[in-house]
């Protein structure tokens, strides 16, 4: 409706592509300022950012909203950037601004990310609030590694771990859907669950010794003809195999909501589970595939954590991991790729942080709060509401 | 749309908490307990070691026995300095159980506990270490209320957001528990504006300074003897008591939790409620925060910051004492005990490891709020084992909370402190 809209109110058109040129703008200003351009002058950057901002707010008072505000918030933090990086010296910022380690540290932070958030996803759009993504994440990650210990393989490692995640799920989807249980409380109580059974099999099984070094790993994928050439090849020439299947989740995760019978089902149980189960969808046999289904993926971010990027497991590993994944489903608005943007935002925030401790300790602390801190933002409706499922966290009731 | 479907969808967790009070009493949140604990029971097998002896050690280690007049010589000297630190624990589990129980009764749900907690230490550790020669009883308390002030500050935006464009607490909450651990780590990381002064290569606080510690009643004060704090704790469970039970804004809190739309249209200011009950459960938690630094941590590292509980914990306390004062108070006991008689430091490690028995006691936590979540079932189970169930078709649960729920007019009756 909202796009029949813009169709029929050519002004708003406008202000849509002067947002877009504003937000150009301003990561113009940014961009110059840093390797490998560098300038050593604050001046272009700021008339950059100054006209950039402007845009904004003119398109903000056009009622343009969403967009606008993004391009003002854009504008404002590379001006406050471009200054900062004038003042840094250019050694410093040639190590922290290697855009093809930073662009292969984004994939790699964001790959357990899109995992979990494309599960959580699914989950609250048939309805189900599902905060226990955190738990489930983690019991990928133990249960993942400790299986491919276990049979020496990294595939059966990963479907181990993806079924103790779907086994989390179950306890779930029992609770929340069929005991129409309180569905925050139950999935912050699978959490719990989660931290003592992963901690307590890691410490009887393996002690003090920590998991071997020699478990199976999902291998990384050398891409041929672009692995040697320049930025491509450091940035994705030798990604891990989960990343590409990440991607290609997402992919089919938003061909399948949007394009296929089924998916439009799982988001009519999520809106009006009367109205499904009025033309004969099962609300409760939709929803317990969802959650189980998220449980799958999430626990396949955890296994990434364990068995492809770290090749180890420490107790609590995964470290708010799956909120960051939760605040990512609602940052991309219940979308898949609205929730892969936020992932590679988050992502791209954790590896610059990962990168400035040496030169700034506070700068990076800053950069780690920044997910949550811009779904806050999000959630206060600052830019443009993003609207949950209606149905969701209510329980439903069969005739 | 039939009638119980209005009924099922329209029920906030206050109401379906009145529901859960009427149908359960005492006997519901017992059998919680027993169920967790002998779940944990069968873990403890897996391991292969005794539950039995186990669950006679982490007892041991409780110092509860110390209650017991047979226990003398030795072991009651043991006991006595075991107990004191069940009740330090118990202090601030109290305080953040009260500060999820608040917001339960008005219908929200606090998961910001623990960020409100952090909050409130770094204002105390930040408030008690400055001002040296300040009077002790001014400094003590100046360093409370700033953190009483930064707990409800930081709970407030939750509050404030929920009431004006109506963000959903959960979220918002858990968002910012992360924003406080991070504005921790900023502050008193390496180089951070409040790092230790004398020790620059540690990332912790200064030291508080000595008028501003809380007294110490009970043991020894080098060996973390038992502060005040907890008659500060306590009066706080009075405090929540009155103000639910006998003063018209409790009476708001209850009715906005128990049903909104009636509220708002009998008058009351649905979004007001909504920012007040945030801001007094982030005072809870704050008050916790500086309990816990000026009575016995005196000092801040990031990694207390990183590993903090007390705020998740009070969850489950809030939720095994179905948010009334004296349940939270119990509830809080059961936790503070089961930590202390877990930890390193009480648990007699030839019996069962206090690595394993840590996550033993996250597992029993789990349980203990994934059971209490499923209330319907624990319920429905109970009546239909007392042959009340009227509406014996389809699955069990449903019929008997919709029932309990539609009879919930009033506020329901509440047990005394």
């Amino acid at each position: 409706m909202s796009a029949l809209a813009e169709a029929v109110a050519p002004s708003r058109v406008g202000a849509r592509e002067i947002a877009w040129g504003a937000l150009v703008l301003g990561v113009l200003a940014a961009f110059i300022a840093l390797p490998p351009i560098m300038l050593r002058t604050p001046v272009p950057s700021l008339i950059l950012a100054v006209a950039a901002l402007g845009g904004g707010i003119f398109v903000v008072r056009e009622g343009e909203k969403r967009l606008g505000w993004i391009a003002i918030v854009v504008a404002v933090l590379a001006g406050v950037g471009a200054v900062a990086a004038t003042q840094t010296n250019e050694s410093s910022l040639d190590a922290v601004f290697v855009w093809s380690a930073l662009f292969a540290a984004m994939l790699r932070f964001a790959t357990p990310l899109t995992f979990a958030a494309l599960g959580g996803l699914l989950c609250e759009r048939s309805g189900v609030i599902n905060i226990g993504l955190e738990g489930m994440m983690l019991m990928g990650a133990f249960f993942g590694i400790f299986g491919a210990d276990l049979t020496g393989s990294w595939l059966l490692g990963c479907l181990i771990g993806m079924a103790s995640g779907g086994a989390l799920a179950v306890i779930h989807a029992v609770l929340s859907v069929s005991f129409r249980a309180d569905q925050v409380v139950s999935g912050f109580g699978l959490n719990f669950l989660a931290l003592g059974i992963t901690g307590y099999v890691f410490v009887a099984h393996y002690g003090d010794q920590g998991t071997p070094g020699d478990v199976p790993r999902v291998p990384n994928v050398s891409l041929p003809g672009i692995e040697d050439v320049g930025f491509f090849g450091e940035a994705i020439g030798n990604a891990n195999l989960l990343t590409w299947v990440a991607l290609l989740l997402v992919v089919l995760t938003a061909v399948f909501l949007f394009r296929t019978p089924r998916g439009l089902r799982l988001r009519s149980v999520g809106e009006k589970p009367r109205a499904a189960e009025t033309v004969g969808v099962s609300v409760i046999r939709t929803r317990y595939i969802a959650v189980i289904v998220s449980g799958f993926l999430a626990a396949l971010g955890g296994a990434y954590l364990s068995i492809a990027l770290l090749g180890s497991f420490t107790e609590n590993m995964t470290a708010g991991r799956g909120y960051i994944a939760l605040a990512a489903v609602i940052f991309g608005a219940w979308r898949p790729f609205g929730a892969l943007v936020a992932a590679l935002l988050f992502g791209f925030s954790s590896a610059l942080a990962q990168r400035l401790p040496e030169f700034s300790e506070s700068t990076a602390v800053l950069f780690q709060a920044l997910p949550y801190v811009l779904t806050l933002v999000v959630v206060a409706g600052v830019v443009g509401r993003s609207r949950p499922p209606a149905s969701i966290g209510i329980p439903y009731v069969k005739e | 749309m039939s009638e119980e479907e209005v009924i099922a969808t329209s029920q906030t967790p206050a109401a379906r908490l009145a529901a859960y009070v009427r149908g359960g009493g005492l006997i519901v949140p017992l059998i919680t307990v027993v169920l967790a604990f002998v779940i944990g029971g069968f873990v403890v097998l897996l391991a292969g070691k005794d539950p039995i002896a186990t669950y006679e050690a982490i007892w041991k280690g409780t110092g509860l026995q110390w209650l017991f007049p047979w226990t003398t010589g030795d072991d009651r000297a043991i006991a006595a300095i075991n107990l004191q630190q069940t009740l330090l624990i118990t202090t601030p589990l109290i305080l953040t159980g009260l500060a999820v129980a608040f917001a339960f009764r008005a219908g929200l749900f606090n998961i910001g506990g623990n960020g409100q907690y952090i909050m409130g230490s770094i204002a105390a550790v930040w408030v008690g270490s400055s001002f040296a020669g300040m009077p002790a009883v001014l400094h003590v308390l100046l360093a409370m209320v700033a953190a009483v002030a930064a707990g409800a500050f930081w709970a407030g935006i939750a509050g404030f957001l929920k009431a004006t464009v109506g963000a959903h607490e959960v979220i918002t909450t858990i968002m910012l528990n992360y924003t406080a651990i991070y504005i921790g780590l900023y502050l008193f990381g390496l180089g951070g504006p409040l790092q230790s002064d004398t020790d620059r290569s540690v990332p912790v606080s200064n030291d508080i300074v000595e008028g501003a510690k809380l007294p110490v009643f009970w043991g020894d004060p080098v060996l973390q003897g038992l502060h005040i704090g907890i008659f500060i704790a306590i009066a706080a469970l009075l405090v929540f008591w009155v103000v639910l039970n006998r003063s018209t804004t409790g009476y708001e809190v209850r009715a906005v939790g128990l049903n909104p739309e009636a509220a708002r249209y009998s008058g009351m200011s649905v979004s007001k409620n909504y920012v007040l009950v945030m801001a007094a459960c982030g005072a809870f938690a704050g008050l916790a925060g500086s309990l816990d630094v000026l009575g016995w941590q005196f000092r801040l590292a990031t990694n207390d910051i990183q590993i903090a509980q007390a705020g998740f914990i009070g969850i489950a306390v809030a939720l095994l004492g179905r948010n009334t004062a004296l349940g939270t108070a119990a509830a809080a006991l059961l936790f503070g005990a089961l930590l202390s008689g877990t930890s390193q430091r009480n648990l007699d490690a030839s019996v069962f490891e206090p690595e394993l028995a840590a996550n033993l006691t996250y597992i029993i936590q789990g349980l203990v709020i994934v059971i209490v979540s499923a209330d319907v079932l624990v319920l429905g189970l109970l009546r239909r084992g007392r042959g009340f169930i009227g509406r014996g078709t389809g699955r069990s649960g449903p019929a008997p909370a919709t029932a309990a729920a539609r009879s919930d007019g009033a506020p329901p009756p509440e047990p005394g402190p």
